[in-house]
């Protein structure tokens, strides 16, 4: 195991919830609910439909991103890359696909 | 039925027929004057099965009990209990399974209630002529469909909006018990019969569809919502939870693509302009939600086929050698499994699937976790799927010696490892896969659906 120094915080660390669930049978969807407006500025400004095409293996052009200030919340939907209840599907109602996604580090990269 | 004009006062008890709720709550919203209790029973949120096999994710019991409960409130303040998608995803058989629990509810508490059935369930050559016609469209992420597609589902139904329901209450149904229907619809059919406008209807609808999800919290029961002319109320019943701006807005997002516009059979739910207000701790006012009228009325089609039978096999390694070497047994579990079952069997990779699944280390989330840990323990099931019963079965047995004694490579002896149970293959049954996601052009609101009307069997 190799030695790690103090973590970076997370976006999911800067939240009060980070969750994910089906949307119908075909589509994925998540939302960043942040702590406050600060919390909000900076997921809005590091979740871009590239970011979520590469945490999740899926094509940027998929991906559906809404950023709702109002809410302080980012919303992320895109198409099940798996078929529902399929042989390869191990996450049914899609729960607990938002860990990638809370696993982004909070900090502008410099 | 009493027929209030300056607003329509909708009791969602709970998200889910069967999911439970309090006798105090609905007895709440009752003293509260609602006007109709609309309560959702289904969902393709637990994946295809229910619909490939016409049965219910709900036991019995519960979906009984919460009935009773709002069967009895509804006969008491005489106002019309609604359920939606009926035996979880709007089969027939679904509808039946509720209707016989209804009658059973009806006649043991001698209510004198009359009842309606929506059955949506779609003949396959219904919905070939219609895409024969040019009239059915797929929805993204889907492609077009194709006649072979239809043949091959087991049960296909059709999405009613609030339409065939309304008709039901216009002909004086106490309890409508509906196939599949959008969740929404369920919640809005009778306070657009009443004559509210769709904008403040629809959107309250889609607030309370899922019960207390719209509350600080959600475990606590269910919503009342009163629509008026210029917009809706919503509280929640137990006095100890509260509705918030913040709490009603983010149901919005819930389960849904698009948290601004959101289709119905006939038209556009559209909530950008929409303000939330509290009107004290514990009430929301939400007004500017609009509902835009499609030019084409269109019901959405879910239908579900038989993709094979599956064998389940579970073991589990707590061996520090093994689960620190865990790719290299991993890989060579696939290499001696896949060898032996063309040996053994005489069959190669088009003959069956199989997934390996290594949970405590990244069975959930495979390679996009970003944990790297070494893991403590790990469970490992093997999921085969083949044509039938007996070859998924057969091909499990196969990996059952593996399960038991494969070492890693660099291994001088045969480990044993943990069988969770005995037998160490689970037999699944047929499994499914949803292959419809499409809309169909619809002549009329109700062409697709068909109403039965009978009063209770105690006053036959």
């Amino acid at each position: 195991m190799t030695e790690q120094s103090t973590p970076q915080p997370t976006l999911g660390d800067l939240a009060l919830e980070v969750r994910s669930k089906n949307a119908g049978p075909f589509w994925v969807t998540m939302e960043l609910f942040m702590r406050d407006e600060t919390g909000y500025a900076l997921a809005a400004e590091l979740v871009t439909e590239d970011v979520v095409a590469a945490l999740y293996e899926v094509r940027a052009d998929d991906v559906q991103l809404f950023r709702i200030p109002s809410l302080n919340v980012v919303k992320i939907s895109f198409p099940r890359p798996v078929a529902q209840g399929g042989l390869r599907d191990r996450d049914v109602h899609a729960g607990q696909h938002h860990v990638p996604l809370a696993s982004v580090p909070a900090v502008r990269p410099s | 039925m009493s027929a209030p004009t300056g607003a329509v006062r909708v009791l969602s008890p709970t998200g889910m027929l069967g999911a439970g709720f309090t006798q105090s709550t609905v007895d709440r919203g009752i003293a509260l004057g609602a006007d109709v209790i609309s309560v959702d029973a289904g969902s393709t949120d637990s994946g295809p099965h229910y619909l490939g096999s016409g049965t219910a994710k709900t036991t019995a019991a519960a979906v009984a009990r919460d009935l009773r409960i709002l069967l009895r409130a509804a006969a008491q303040a005489r106002i019309p209990l609604i359920v939606g998608s009926c035996g979880t995803s709007g089969t027939d058989s679904g509808v039946a399974w509720v209707a016989e629990i209804v009658e059973d509810i009806l006649s043991e508490e001698q209510l004198d209630l009359s009842v309606a059935t929506i059955l949506s369930e779609q003949p396959a050559d219904f919905v070939k002529t219609r895409l024969r016609e040019g009239a059915v469209h797929p929805l993204a992420p889907t492609g077009p469909l194709d006649e072979a597609t239809v043949d091959s589902c087991t049960h296909v139904v059709g999405m009613m909006g609030h339409e065939p329901v309304e008709e039901a209450l216009r002909a004086g149904a106490d309890v409508v018990l509906a196939g599949r229907a959008t969740d929404t619809a369920v919640a809005a059919a009778f306070p657009l019969l009443q004559g509210m406008p769709a904008g403040p209807t629809w959107h309250a609808a889609k607030i309370v569809e899922c019960g207390g999800q719209c509350t600080t919290n959600p475990r606590t029961g269910g919503v009342l919502a009163t629509i008026d002319h210029t917009g809706f109320t919503v509280e929640p019943l137990d006095p100890d939870a509260a509705c918030t701006p913040i709490s009603v807005a983010a149901h919005m997002l819930y389960e849904t693509v698009n948290p601004f516009r959101m289709r119905e059979p006939a038209g556009w739910l559209d909530v950008t302009d929409a303000t939330y207000t509290a009107l004290d701790d514990r009430r929301v006012r939400v007004e500017g939600s609009r509902f835009i009228e499609a030019d084409q009325h269109t019901v959405k089609l879910e239908g579900a086929r038989i993709t094979g039978y599956e064998t389940m096999s579970f073991t589990a390694i707590r061996d520090e050698h093994i689960l620190a070497h865990i790719d290299e047994w991993t890989d060579l579990f696939v290499k001696v499994f896949t060898d032996r079952v063309a040996q053994t069997l005489g069959l190669d990779d088009t003959d069956y699937s199989f997934d390996l699944r290594r949970y405590g280390h990244d069975a959930v989330l495979q390679g996009l976790d970003p944990a790297t840990r070494p893991p403590r323990e790990i469970g490992v099931m093997l999921l085969v799927r083949a044509a039938t019963q007996q070859l998924a079965t057969a091909v499990a047995k196969v990996a059952n010696p593996l399960m038991l004694h494969l070492p890693t490579p660099d291994m001088a002896y045969l480990p044993s490892l943990a069988f969770a149970t005995s037998p160490a293959e689970t037999e699944r049954g047929p499994v499914y896969e949803f292959v419809l996601h499409h809309v169909v052009d619809t002549r009329t609101p109700t062409e697709m659906f068909r109403t039965t009307h009978r009063k209770a069997p105690s006053h036959d």
